[in-house]
């Protein structure tokens, strides 16, 4: 499998550019360090001289310098680099940890709805079916205030890790359906094969084949979808930031530059800012899918592209 | 066939059921009390109790949620605004319009949106697909497969405000979005929705590319498809009356599922462009507390949804007669 998949060009540079969110998202307090400068300097306060009377950066393309690479943003003029990298660990943090709710909830759900069935199944089956019916945007903008509610009191100042929180809460409850019907279909064509009989028959009990026998068996389709789904969290996550019911200012987030980046002040006068967020996500999300590509062709050669 | 659309209505009104249950509880968290948003400045316990009888938010929620479910079928007499006829989903809190005639009057706005972005993303999408597979391992068909990847991975909230900036802002080759009616002028409303169409179904379309492309390179290995072209049929008719019809199926499962999800409001288009459609709605109703907006709403969204999933299955029957519907 490894082998395969190492032969595969598309796939190891992607795997590479993959690598490399991923560490400046782990990385970015050191990265910011020593570039020394970091995302919450109100630049149009400590250097007004940057700036002319809108709040636009006087020098060409967004302030790019030597000194502020990626320029400074329009309005309050933050550091566009560091916001960039913190606001991509922000986002890849909060997508991370929906991915791994997703996939306990999908395994513990899916896993038992096909092994054991009946009455189990057909009532997993029917939550999955309504919980898909739900219009699943207008659901997280909804309750996106009801879950910070039940953290703070409205009157008070609501804490950033509240919203990540509430973010990671509502993209978890409407987003394992998918990945619990794919396990339930894997784990009912496992449960008639032979190794599994063997295994009741010499008397192994139900927790002990779900975990030695079933559970080695799901993990490729398990790998790929979540794959799939980690992109997928990202772009939802920075929709609902971009639509104002997610991170706000001045916590940096990827989803919330795009928000900076559709205001009048940007569209009508310098357009470089919008760029950052855009490409880097544009990369990140191609990169993402033409790895789990690459993942399901190497976990499964006969499937062609 | 009529004993399986019963069947399918029968679980849509159940779903649809428990979803205005969850709605109205997902209300009733709401951090913020709707009567305080209307009492305004000079707000004193008196008046705000007098905001919550006027509302009926002093019964409890169950009573409350019994009396929606009576107005809808029935409708009602009991509002101050004016009397409500069935379907009645109440007055708006924030707006004092009747709810119904407000989601009836912003339709036309995201059915308009949805249904211009679908003709270009069909046409262009299945356009593309269908020659990618046709010059399969060519120069063009790399080019369509690495195009519809990156486009696909496009987001309507980079996309959108980029093309407003281009188009709009800095060149002045078009007018700023807007909505007008089509009835009074079809010249307007092409012009204003024109950038939305197009921005959506850029997105939209690079998915019917891969999906056209794909299932037709599958379905021109099917054995009946090699065995017209055994017998010596032409390649084009081979391909655009055997793999074609073949192909369908995947195309019309996810066109109806889009289509149903972008009528119940294309929330994040309608947003960017300030297209006042029942996405906009939406978040409008969830920042003023709006509880009969929000449950209106909701409820068109999902019935959409719901109901484009029977189409689709409806569908199956006539695509490909080996489906039985039961």
């Amino acid at each position: 499998m490894w082998i395969r998949f190492k032969r595969d060009r598309t796939g190891v540079i992607s795997a590479f550019i993959v690598l490399i969110f991923f560490a400046i998202a782990a990385a970015a307090p050191l990265i910011a360090k020593a570039y020394g400068k970091n995302p919450y300097t109100v630049y149009a306060d400590e250097r007004p001289e940057l700036f002319d009377s809108a709040g636009v950066p006087i020098q060409p393309n967004g302030g790019i310098s030597g000194e502020f690479w990626f320029g400074l943003e329009p309005g309050n003029g933050y550091d566009v680099f560091t916001k960039l990298i913190y606001g991509i660990r922000t986002s890849l943090m909060i997508s991370i940890a929906v991915t791994l709710a997703v996939v306990i909830t999908g395994i513990l759900l899916g896993v038992t709805a096909g092994y054991v069935g009946g009455k189990t199944d057909y009532s997993i089956g029917r939550v999955i079916d309504f919980l898909l019916a739900f219009p699943s945007q207008l659901f997280f903008i909804a309750s996106m205030p009801v879950v910070v509610s039940l953290f703070v009191s409205p009157t008070d100042e609501t804490p950033t890790y509240v919203r990540v929180v509430a973010l990671i809460v509502v993209q978890w409850v409407l987003g394992w359906m998918s990945l619990a019907r794919i396990l339930r279909g894997t784990t009912l064509a496992l449960r008639e094969r032979e190794f599994i009989e063997a295994a009741k028959v010499s008397g192994a009990s139900p927790w002990r084949i779900i975990r030695r026998e079933i559970l080695p068996n799901v993990v490729t389709p398990l790998l790929v979808q979540s794959t799939y789904l980690l992109p997928n969290f990202v772009t939802i996550e920075a929709g609902l930031s971009f639509l104002g019911v997610g991170i706000v200012e001045p916590t940096p987030d990827w989803g919330q530059m795009f928000s900076k980046a559709s205001t009048e002040l940007v569209l009508q006068n310098d357009i470089t800012y919008m760029f950052f967020p855009g490409v880097s996500m544009i990369i990140f999300v191609v990169a993402f899918n033409l790895l789990g590509d690459s993942v399901r062709d190497a976990f499964d050669p006969k499937s062609a592209r | 066939m009529l004993r399986f659309l019963f069947r399918r209505f029968l679980g849509a009104v159940v779903i649809l059921f428990l979803l205005s249950i969850v709605t109205f509880l997902l209300f009733f968290g709401m951090p913020r009390d709707p009567a305080l948003l209307m009492c305004g400045k000079t707000c004193n316990p008196a008046s705000l109790a007098n905001i919550h009888h006027v509302l009926g938010l002093d019964k409890s929620v169950p009573e409350q949620y019994g009396i929606f479910l009576h107005n809808l079928f029935f409708g009602s007499n009991q509002f101050a605004q004016g009397p409500c006829p069935a379907p009645c989903f109440g007055y708006s809190y924030h707006t004092n319009d009747q709810v119904w005639s407000t989601l009836l009057d912003r339709l036309p706005i995201t059915v308009s949106l949805t249904l211009g972005g679908a003709v270009v993303f069909l046409i262009v999408g299945l356009g593309t697909g269908m020659i990618a597979a046709w010059k399969r391992g060519s120069l063009i068909d790399k080019m369509v497969t690495a195009a519809s990847m990156v486009l696909s991975s496009m987001q309507i909230y980079f996309l959108g405000p980029l093309a407003l900036a281009i188009l709009v802002f800095q060149t002045h080759l078009f007018s700023k979005p807007a909505y007008t009616d089509f009835t009074s002028d079809p010249v307007a409303w092409f012009d204003g929705l024109l950038i939305p169409w197009v921005v959506l179904s850029t997105i939209f379309a690079s998915q019917y590319t891969r999906m056209a492309r794909s299932s037709m390179i599958e379905q021109l290995q099917e054995e009946h498809v090699r065995t017209a072209r055994a017998k010596g049929m032409s390649r084009k008719y081979v391909f655009f009356r055997y793999a074609w019809r073949g192909s369908l199926i995947p195309i019309v499962t996810i066109f109806g599922i889009d289509l149903g999800s972008l009528l119940g409001g294309a929330i994040i288009t309608e947003y960017t462009f300030g297209l006042p459609g029942l996405g906009h709605l939406a978040v409008d109703a969830v920042s003023f507390s709006d509880l009969p907006l929000l449950l209106g709403v909701m409820l068109f969204s999902a019935t959409m949804i719901l109901l484009f999933n029977i189409i689709v299955d409806a569908c199956y029957a006539f695509i490909d007669p080996r489906v039985r519907l039961s």
